[in-house]
């Protein structure tokens, strides 16, 4: 079965994130005074064959710790949707 | 004559003045293709700047997964000189050859200009030409050249000398002082065994005083002084 995944991919808490520094600041600068903790980060996409969601989650789990995410400066969640086919 | 070999990556940009600064110093430049699976009985690599596969996903990322780093894995673990430049920094530290990792700068611009860095370690093989605690002024040209690593990791390389090149905060200067928010003003760091070296700054860029100053050169003077080619 191929199961549509998602990688949310954002800066390790406490790692100066200037990015989200500087859009927090852009969203007060609009008075949207509401917003605050900021973070950008980045979100891969990807459809992954596999006996079940288990599976995609544990082999996307893999490629996150191998190439998608950095471990040092990254955290990364997974999402896996329902299957596709 | 000490034989370098000098890594093209697609995107790599700063070769061929590696290897003129090689030349200068009396050695012998040849390129490696990424492809390649052998250094061709080179006795030291140089990773140039650049900016392979695009930047894509994390400076170095995908170029760390290239054939040519099986090869200079073994190399580095032979105890042989192994320099990372910019972008070479970054593959190496993605490679986990160096600790940390470069990230985009604290101010999310990107630096061409020189910057003040001191230099802390002088017995590697790229940096001992140099006086210790000499202060030298080299460019830099990157966007992600934040050092970062966890506390754990800054503390240990300061209590093993790991930390080989650092910003200067000097009151007399006219350039900033750590101008990508590093942490602990780390500029270049190396493995513990010292073989393997990692700068953000260009030494490349400024190895002729032709253009005014030669700053960069004894990086290489360095390495060709080091016998490496003797060794083996």
């Amino acid at each position: 079965m191929t199961w549509r995944v998602h990688v949310r991919i954002l800066p390790r808490a406490g790692l100066l994130d200037p990015q989200g520094q500087a859009v927090e600041h852009a969203l007060a600068a609009l008075r949207f005074p509401e917003a605050s903790n900021v973070h950008v980060g980045k979100a891969i996409a990807l459809d992954v064959t596999a006996a079940n969601a288990e599976d995609a989650a544990s082999r996307v789990r893999t490629m996150c710790e191998r190439l998608l995410a950095n471990p040092v400066t990254e955290d990364f969640e997974i999402a896996v949707e329902d299957a596709r086919s | 004559m000490t034989r370098v070999a000098v890594v093209r990556f697609p995107g790599s940009n700063c070769e061929a003045e590696t290897c003129r600064a090689i030349e200068r110093a009396g050695g012998s430049a040849q390129y490696a293709w990424f492809r390649d699976t052998t250094l061709d009985g080179a006795d030291a690599v140089i990773l140039p700047g650049g900016f392979s596969y695009g930047d894509y996903l994390r400076s170095g990322a995908i170029a760390r997964f290239s054939p040519i780093m099986d090869a200079i894995r073994r190399h580095a673990d032979a105890g042989g000189p192994v320099l990372g430049i910019c972008n070479g920094f970054q593959i190496l530290a993605e490679a986990g050859l160096l600790p940390g990792a470069l990230v985009r700068n604290a101010e999310l611009k990107y630096l061409s200009r020189p910057v003040d860095v001191t230099v802390e370690r002088t017995d590697t093989p790229f940096t001992s030409a140099y006086r210790a605690g000499e202060l030298i002024r080299i460019p830099i040209g990157h966007g992600d050249g934040r050092f970062v690593a966890p506390d754990q990791v800054l503390d240990e390389l300061e209590a093993k000398g790991q930390i080989v090149l650092r910003y200067a905060r000097t009151a007399a200067s006219d350039v900033p002082a750590n101008p990508n928010g590093s942490q602990r003003d780390i500029a270049g760091v190396c493995n513990p065994g010292g073989n393997v070296v990692g700068m953000m700054p260009h030494p490349e860029r400024l190895a002729d005083s032709a253009l005014g100053s030669d700053a960069g050169h004894r990086v290489f003077v360095s390495l060709l002084e080091s016998g490496v080619a003797a060794r083996r």
